[in-house]
């Protein structure tokens, strides 16, 4: 009779199933406002998502402790694992989205693929999702992806940027001409997205650009650094995430390729792309997005009232680290969404409709930013129903072998470049989706 | 004591070869289809549809597509993710190209495209066998991943190389909301199961299992191994396929090649491994261990309010189903199927067992 007990355990499984099934849904309504993580601790991408992932849910036990929650509102939250695959992270969306008195708030993937997937879906469920510093670059334009949110920046201005700071460093964009730059990229729309600008910007500056695909996940890249070793680009850009920033490093180290004339995007500039590389990665350079390494007052805070009391999440030592500081950033717009949508509509848990107003509506300055004990770790940022990125500054840091270390100017994305870009890319999404562009003025009015 | 089929006499050949014959199964499968149909859509919340029994029905339609090539005709093959592939940018590049198309139409041309991919790859299966014919069709996954990552008229040009294509429209009607697109699934699905269970009870499906007992006896008694390898190629392929439209189309909505990536073949595969090879009924029990186990798992914890980090529960899970897997394969290496056919068996003799 073993297998009759099988199946009726295997019916047992199946019951637990519907039963996890149909609780989901029932809530009591509390003054609680729910934030949905989709995390990846584990995975070829795990090293930079663990920190990532800590820091933001560090800053939302911090706003509990410190402030009591938003006005009042206590923040809750739940994290999912997605190990960066597009087909769970959906299913975490879904799972998560309709958690909370309110549903989920305001959604982050840290994915580019999960954000296309899941971009298709906010739009129905009324959920914002922002991706600051990274999903499909034409969501910046508001008219069309009502729910998206590239907050301070995303691929088509780091790549903007990073040309800006080579024609400085050569001295002017006239020198470009004739240069050879290399982009070794992963596979995949967050790899691809800013190859179109950069041919943009070829076609004005007359660079060459060669395209060096790396695939998932990123551990096998001799066949790019070897065409590298062959054509000795003179600037080699590295767009990668996760293990295939550091075995980059590595490659480049076994190439000879000096680390001086390699920049990675922001994705590829924290300490996790670095330190496996050991003293080799000392001189590589990458974009800094709104947050570099180091500590403020905000630190101080989570020191005080999170990791102090034994809360933290993960080790003490990653507080300050690049991508944790990120990930403190990412709360923190999640937060100042919510608080400027309960200026219009109360302090009161909000929906995902009344949180996309707020984000719609940012105003963060440099005041704001002191208040929130932010100074130097963040940019400003101000949105609008058409602009949904804001501005977009960047710097390149360098890597002195223990510690990043601020190496040039601050930039700005020249809009002027990719603003049309935008409008056409989105223009193209909205015919192929069959979606009728907002009106932004009658908005206003209204 | 209700399993018995005491007094059902087969009075006709059509009894006699009906997909059914036993009364209690024939209402069992008239009920849960009614369930599925009836029931499901207006009760299970918007989660259980679009995240649980959206995936689990094209997973099931993807591996019954698979079983038929490596359960039945015993072609073994690692290219399943680039067919669905192949079906989901056929129907996209249709959709923008020729938008007058009828869906349903479009599925039906998406599929016969992927048959047609699948049958230029199994070719090869002429000469080579097992893990030699595994490696080839490894091939495809690799060309075709390559192909929609490289091709930039597949994906329309787009910038990232994923693409978006809009809602389904069928006869009007816009299939956006999770019931549609359940009951949309659901209908697909049950048509091509009935298709293809009734294909392999015929002289097709016997001749793929003839080939796949024994080749060279099957070329005796006339069987021709050309004809019978391809078109089990090309029918798996077609099944395949549709069901690569539905997971673009249906489930992700957004996709970049990668979505049908080696990873997925792999999957599709230890699904026919563990639901049962040469069963249609074990490939919805493959879906579905393959598909709720793990999620089921990595709910338990934060539901029965364990606090486990979420990386202890990503590890448990990964463990756990690991360990599941080489627990039923060894205690039954024939799959779920068999062990459910084993019950039914048991259930015929309850209580009187001899």
């Amino acid at each position: 009779m073993t297998s009759l007990h099988t199946q009726v355990r295997l019916a047992g499984v199946a019951l637990a199933a519907v039963g996890t099934l149909a609780s989901a849904g029932a809530y009591a309504q509390a003054k609680e406002q729910f934030f949905p993580i989709l995390s990846y601790r584990t995975g070829a991408y795990a090293p930079n998502g663990v920190p990532f992932a800590n820091g933001y849910v560090d800053y939302l036990k911090l706003v509990n402790a410190r402030d009591g929650g938003i006005n009042g509102v206590k923040i809750t939250w739940e994290e999912c694992e997605t190990a960066y695959a597009t087909d769970r992270g959906v299913e975490c969306y879904e799972r998560l989205k309709g958690k909370g008195p309110t549903g989920a708030a305001v959604v982050h993937t840290l994915s580019t693929g999960i954000t296309f997937a899941i971009t298709d879906k906010t739009a129905t469920d009324k959920i914002p999702i922002i991706t600051a510093g990274y999903g499909r670059s034409e969501s910046m334009d508001g008219t069309v992806f009502k729910y998206n949110f590239p907050l301070s920046g995303m691929y088509w201005t780091a790549a903007d940027m990073l040309i800006q700071h080579l024609a400085k460093k050569e001295g002017g964009f006239d020198k470009l001409k004739g240069k050879k730059i290399a982009l070794v990229y992963h596979d995949s729309p967050y790899g691809k997205e800013p190859i179109a600008l950069l041919q943009e910007r070829a076609k004005m500056h007359a660079y060459d650009l060669s395209l060096l695909p790396v695939t998932h996940p990123g551990v096998e890249q001799k066949a790019a650094w070897l065409q590298i070793r062959q054509q000795r680009p003179d600037y080699v850009f590295l767009w990668g995430w996760g293990v295939m920033n550091s075995t980059a490093i590595k490659e480049a180290v076994a190439t000879g390729y000096p680390r001086e004339k390699i920049y990675g995007v922001w994705w590829a500039g924290a300490e996790p792309d670095v330190r496996p590389a050991g003293d080799g990665a000392k001189g590589y350079n990458a974009l800094v997005f709104q947050s570099p390494a180091g500590k403020g007052k905000v630190h101080a805070d989570v020191m005080k009232y999170v990791h102090d009391k034994g809360q933290g999440t993960g080790p003490k030592d990653e507080v300050g680290e690049v991508l944790y500081n990120r990930g403190m950033v990412a709360a923190l717009l999640s937060i100042e969404g919510v608080k400027r949508a309960q200026v219009k509509y109360g302090k009161k848990p909000l929906r995902g409709e009344e949180v996309q107003w707020g984000l719609e509506n940012l105003a963060l300055d440099d005041k704001a930013i002191a208040a929130l004990g932010f100074t130097g770790f963040m940019t400003p940022v101000s949105t609008s129903c058409t602009d949904h990125m804001g501005r977009s500054t960047s710097y390149v840091h360098t890597w002195d072998g223990s510690k990043w270390v601020k190496s040039s100017d601050v930039y700005q994305a020249d809009m002027q470049i990719i603003l049309p870009m935008v409008r056409n890319s989105a223009k193209k999404y909205a015919e192929e989706k069959k979606i009728q562009p907002r009106d932004c003025a009658k908005e206003m009015a209204g | 004591m209700l399993y018995r089929e005491n007094g059902q006499f087969k009075t006709t050949y059509r009894d006699d070869l009906a997909v059914f014959p036993i009364r209690q199964d024939r209402v069992f499968i008239g009920a849960l289809l009614a369930v599925a149909f009836l029931v499901v859509p207006s009760l299970a919340s918007e989660y259980a549809l679009r995240a649980l029994l959206i995936p689990f029905l094209i997973y099931a339609l993807a591996a019954i597509g698979l079983n038929l090539l490596v359960g039945y005709c015993g072609q073994i093959s690692l290219g399943t993710g680039a067919f669905m592939a192949v079906g989901a940018y056929a129907a996209y590049n249709l959709v923008i190209r020729v938008p007058e198309l009828n869906f349903l139409i479009v599925l039906v041309l998406a599929g016969l495209c992927a048959a047609a991919a699948g049958m230029l790859f199994g070719i090869p299966s002429l000469r080579i066998k097992g893990l030699y014919l595994a490696v080839a069709t490894l091939a495809a996954q690799f060309f075709i991943d390559w192909m929609f990552a490289r091709v930039k008229w597949f994906t329309d040009y787009s910038s990232s190389g994923s693409v978006s294509p809009a809602a389904i429209e069928l006869f009007g009607l816009t299939i956006d909301t999770p019931q549609a697109k359940y009951l949309f699934v659901l209908a697909v699905v049950v048509v091509l199961t009935l298709a293809a269970k009734n294909l392999v009870r015929g002289h097709i499906g016997r001749e793929w299992m003839a080939i796949r007992d024994m080749d060279v006896a099957a070329e005796v008694i006339g069987i021709r191994p050309v004809y019978a390898k391809l078109s089990a190629f090309a029918v798996s392929s077609f099944i395949v396929g549709v069901a690569g439209a539905l997971w673009g189309f249906v489930h992700l909505g957004a996709w970049e090649p990668a979505a049908f990536n080696l990873n997925l073949s792999l999957r599709l595969l230890f699904m026919i491994i563990i639901g049962g090879m040469g069963s249609i009924l074990g490939c919805f029990f493959g879906a579905a261990f393959m598909w709720f186990l793990p999620i089921l798992l990595n709910q338990l914890p934060t539901a029965l309010g364990i606090p486990i980090s979420t990386a202890t529960i990503a590890h448990l899970e990964l463990m756990i189903v690991g360990a599941l897997i080489v627990f039923f394969l060894i205690v039954e290496p024939h799959g779920l199927a068999r062990l459910w056919s084993i019950g039914k068996e048991k259930l015929r003799l309850w209580p009187f067992p001899h």
